[in-house]
């Protein structure tokens, strides 16, 4: 079974216990690797002969190095401008939602506290994902509000 | 002068592969000299390439019946959706005859072999082509709802909504506003 390949940046030990609880139980053929900030996201990404993860979830406010600030150096880096990047926040506010996106976020998650509800969500953002990356799709236009 | 050749066919068709895959970067694992198993996914294009360039040295890569057919029907929902001809058929009805098969069939061969239902995935395409057209400026909501076989603008605003979590009007404004970012970055 091909493994999906899924990276997450939180700096939180707790949230990404949750996180890593919640897609073991989803069935699916995840490998996740995870970083506790921006700085060791980017440092991870810019590895030579590294497998490219196949959606990257980042926490809005980490310190040093914040999910925007991740965002805009991702997009301008020649090899890895066309990753999916979901950005992954407890803020509900319109404008941190815009903010994301318009930074290139293609996805952006309201971190929920059920955990059945962040395996629903996770899984449906898992698996769209997939497609535009099984498939022809284009992910230019790969815009999800959560 | 003469050489005198002995040769190992399985080790040379595994070190021609192998060389391939490097190239790529991708990881597999071997299961036996016929069975290779990619641990990653290639897109069309990278493995149409791989496909050719093992062609040259006689190796063909045989792609299970599953997998033909599953490409063949993310190709023909593709085709469909982009055909303006199609609008007012129902889609399950198309596929079924483009590749005389039964819907059901078409199916549950779908939702077996990848993460998605066939439904979900016909959604999506249709979706995509949407944004296409809302960002083109050229169509009203109303031509595109028509033009993708949706009851209603609203049946259209409902799935995009669905499937987005974006109204149509926020997902313009959000391009927008993106690519003008980008064109600064990129120009400043």
């Amino acid at each position: 079974m091909k493994k999906i390949n899924i990276l997450l940046a939180d700096d939180d030990d707790d949230d990404r216990l949750f996180f890593s609880e919640a897609i073991e139980q989803l069935g699916l053929s995840v490998s996740l690797k995870w970083v506790v900030n921006g700085v060791e996201l980017l440092d991870y990404l810019k590895t030579p002969d590294i497998q490219l993860p196949e959606l990257i979830f980042l926490d809005l406010n980490m310190p040093i190095k914040g999910g925007i600030e991740c965002l805009i150096e991702i997009r301008s880096t020649e090899y890895l401008k066309h990753l999916s990047v979901a950005i992954y926040s407890t803020s509900s506010a319109e404008q941190d939602i815009e903010e994301s996106l318009i930074h290139g976020a293609n996805i952006y998650i309201r971190k929920p506290s059920d955990f059945d509800e962040l395996k629903a969500i996770l899984n449906k953002v898992i698996t769209t994902n997939h497609q535009y990356h099984s498939s022809h799709l284009s992910k230019e236009n790969f815009m999800m509000v959560i | 002068m003469k050489l005198v050749l002995g040769y190992q066919v399985d080790i040379l068709a595994r070190k021609v592969v192998e060389k391939e895959l490097m190239k790529i970067g991708v990881s597999y694992k071997y299961h036996n000299s016929s069975q290779i198993e990619l641990l990653e996914e290639l897109p069309c294009a990278v493995f149409e390439k791989l496909k050719r360039n093992l062609e040259e040295f006689g190796i063909h890569i045989r792609e299970t019946q599953q997998e033909q057919l599953i490409q063949k029907i993310k190709d023909t929902v593709s085709e469909i959706v982009h055909d303006d001809n199609y609008y007012s058929f129902k889609i399950s009805s198309i596929l079924s005859d483009k590749l005389n098969l039964s819907y059901g069939y078409i199916a549950s061969t779908f939702s077996d072999h990848t993460l998605n239902t066939l439904e979900n995935y016909i959604m999506l395409q249709k979706i995509e082509r949407a944004k296409v057209m809302i960002l083109s400026d050229e169509y009203s909501l109303t031509e595109i709802a028509y033009k993708l076989n949706y009851s209603s603008v609203g049946h259209l605003s409902n799935q995009f909504k669905k499937i987005t979590g974006l109204t149509s009007t926020s997902f313009l404004r959000i391009i927008r506003r993106r690519n003008l970012l980008y064109n600064k970055i990129n120009n400043g």
